[in-house]
């Protein structure tokens, strides 16, 4: 058996973010001399993964690590500085807005905060019909209604209500209407940020089981970016682990559940409390976590991980293979010490 | 046996322009000396502001309208702000959600840390700062000589929250309620900062109500639950034992929500509908609507907190726990 071609395929990207300001900002006066000085947020460093159709494909990892620019990067909604991301087969880097707009219909995004992505001055029925005429004009807004009524149906907001606006709804109906305005395009991939963390817990079931339907009746194609694992670990094909930029593992779901290899997704694992289970001895982290602005020289966790030798201090990791998909940027795990 | 903490039918109202709201509908529990208690619950159900009264903090215009607090033997419902204030920050402390909440942002860790404990006792300012050093060595601070000159801003947000953990300690309280204290933080600090807070309140026999909407910390931390529905406590008891065997279909119904619970991959169980707003609460039973086990006793009056088989579980049902249909 063949696997597909891959749905989404990003390669080496990065994207840096220049936060120091205007030129009398950047200024600075060492030894006597005026120096310029430039603050870089390295938010993504050479980041490259594949996502086949069908598949929920996880990013996880702690605040500041990079994994909404780069669900933000994969959609164009920063262009990348360097590295490329292809969609179906098509580069979709660099493209101008009128190039890309075929592919705005195919992806979609969800944002975590359902308060701040529906625009309170336009009624449930106005959001969902708007990216649908925008992108077919030449249907009807009987046709679009139509359309909007059944969406709404399908992600349980009564369509009785689609004359409201959004202050009318709780999170959860909101987070609801998030969805159907993404799938109103019918799209084939979705990038999904953190679109249950601001939820109730009994809210957070309904939403994820939402998300499980409209993939098996649609076949949708997710890329779903949170920090919550066991979360993760419900709805996941496969996950990959970043810490400030990088990747530092990538395997099908079961591999980095069970057999994860590199030292910063064991110490993640560990500290996961779990319902009605004692306080396991977690791996501690020493030190603090850096900021993406001083990235350390060489492994990106180096500082921080028990295992690092010298060469972790000079040489970064590479992402290598270790067998039935699982992929593990660590100099250690690559020497066979751990 | 005289409790720490003896709360007794507490209630807390808001009046607002378009009529009165109870955020808190008579909730009842005790803490003894050192006991850990989790008060668990969704957003609206009343455990910040239960947590807010123990001290004083809920604000105009919300107010006590009724109940008891009973704390080392006094009421502090009946006490004036004076009286308060000396046990606020010294018997009782708090520890937010935000620690930027506590923290001052003008003034340096250390000016905080002897203010702290000048407000409440006659202490020369070197000895103060002593103590203060002595507190972020136990919250692992490094280099706490040099931190006790820097200002909130320049810790990270785990830091942060350990320096409030160590204000918290400094006038060895007996009781401290903690309001969501990892909520803002990620998973690899909020496990140091819970093991920090198990092991001080442990060393210090100093009480913790938790207060937080995540069942896995609460059980991994706390000895006693206290679940919240809607402004009322519907299931109490030890912690092992909810966990182990939960009886109030709204418990059960939280915990069977949780990914990780249903097989991988399958649907979650879901609980039907939300959380009523406070202004429009359901008679009778506040879950009714929600609720699997509905009867029709359950729309018409609200059942009390009662005793469960003698096993110090407390549940508010008419349906479970009782015997046959």
């Amino acid at each position: 058996m063949s696997t597909p071609p891959p749905l989404l395929t990003v390669e080496r990207l990065t994207k840096h973010f220049d936060i120091s300001g205007g030129l009398l900002e950047q200024l600075r006066l060492s030894r006597g001399r005026l120096i310029r000085q430039r603050t870089i947020v390295h938010a993504l460093n050479a980041v490259s993964f594949e996502i086949l159709p069908g598949e929920t494909f996880s990013v996880v990892g702690e605040s500041g690590c990079g994994k909404s620019t780069l669900g933000r990067t994969v959609l164009g909604l920063y262009p990348p500085d360097t590295g490329t991301v292809s969609f179906a087969g098509h580069r979709i880097d660099g493209l101008s807005p009128r190039e890309m707009l075929p592919f705005r219909s195919r992806m979609q995004m969800v944002f975590q905060d359902p308060y701040a992505s529906l625009n309170p001055r336009m009624t449930v029925v106005q959001t969902l019909m708007e990216p649908v005429l925008f992108h077919n004009p030449a249907l009807s807004a009987a046709e679009a209604r139509e359309r909007a009524a059944r969406v709404m149906e399908q992600v349980g907001v009564d369509p009785g209500w689609a004359a409201r606006f959004p202050h009318e709804f709780s999170g959860g109906q909101r987070q609801r209407i998030s969805i159907a305005r993404a799938l109103m395009v019918e799209p084939e991939f979705i990038v999904a940020d953190e679109p249950i963390s601001a939820l109730d817990v009994s809210i957070q079931a309904q939403i994820l089981n939402l998300f499980m339907d409209a993939q098996a009746e649609r076949g949708l194609t997710y890329l779903f970016i949170t920090h919550d694992l066991s979360v993760v670990r419900h709805i996941s094909s496969r996950v990959a682990v970043m810490y400030l930029g990088c990747i530092c593992e990538l395997a099908p779901k079961g591999k980095v559940f069970d057999e994860a290899r590199h030292p910063y997704t064991q110490a993640l694992l560990s500290a996961i409390p779990v319902l009605g289970q004692p306080r396991s001895r977690h791996l501690r982290l020493t030190g603090e976590v850096p900021t993406p602005i001083d990235l350390p020289q060489g492994c990106v966790f180096h500082r921080r991980c028990e295992q690092a030798f010298a060469r972790c201090r000079q040489e970064v990791p590479q992402l290598i293979e270790r067998g039935e998909g699982h992929l593990v940027a660590c100099h250690a795990v690559e020497e066979g010490r751990i | 046996m005289q409790g720490l903490l003896d709360v007794e039918n507490l209630v807390v109202r808001f009046a607002l322009r378009h009529g009165e709201l109870t955020a808190v509908d008579g909730v009842s529990f005790t803490l003894g000396a050192g006991e850990r208690l989790g008060l668990v619950g969704e957003s609206g159900a009343g455990k910040s502001v239960t947590g807010f009264s123990i001290i004083d903090l809920i604000s105009r215009p919300g107010y006590i309208a009724g109940g008891r607090i009973l704390f080392e033997g006094r009421d502090l419902a009946g006490l004036g702000e004076e009286e308060m204030r000396r046990i606020r920050g010294n018997r009782i402390s708090m520890i937010f959600q935000d620690p930027m909440m506590t923290l001052n942002p003008v003034f340096t860790i250390g000016t905080q840390m002897v203010e702290t404990l000048q407000a409440h006792r006659a202490i020369s300012r070197a000895a103060a700062e002593e103590l203060a050093l002595e507190r972020l060595r136990q919250v692992q601070i490094p280099s706490p000589g040099q931190r006790l000159r820097q200002y909130p801003h320049e810790f990270s947000g785990g830091m942060r929250q350990r320096i409030v953990i160590a204000i918290a300690l400094l006038n060895d309280p007996a009781l401290i309620i903690a309001d969501e204290p990892t909520t803002a933080l990620d998973v690899t600090i909020q496990a140091e900062i819970l093991d920090l807070l198990l092991e001080l309140c442990a060393s210090e026999r100093a009480g913790l109500i938790l207060i937080t909407h995540d069942l896995a910390v609460v059980s991994q931390v706390t000895e006693k639950i206290a679940v919240m529905y809607a402004g009322r406590i519907v299931e109490m008891g030890p912690t092992d034992d909810i966990v182990r065997d939960p009886l109030h279909p709204y418990t059960q119904g939280l915990m069977a929500a949780l990914p990780g619970s249903a097989h991988e991959g399958r649907r979650l169980n879901q609980i039907p509908g939300m959380m009523p707003s406070l202004m429009h609460i359901p008679a009778g039973c506040a879950f009714h609507p929600r609720c699997p086990l509905r009867r029709e006793e359950c729309a018409l009056s609200a059942p009390p907190l009662r005793e469960h088989a003698g096993l110090g579980r407390f549940l508010a049902c008419h349906v479970a726990g009782r015997e046959g249909p």
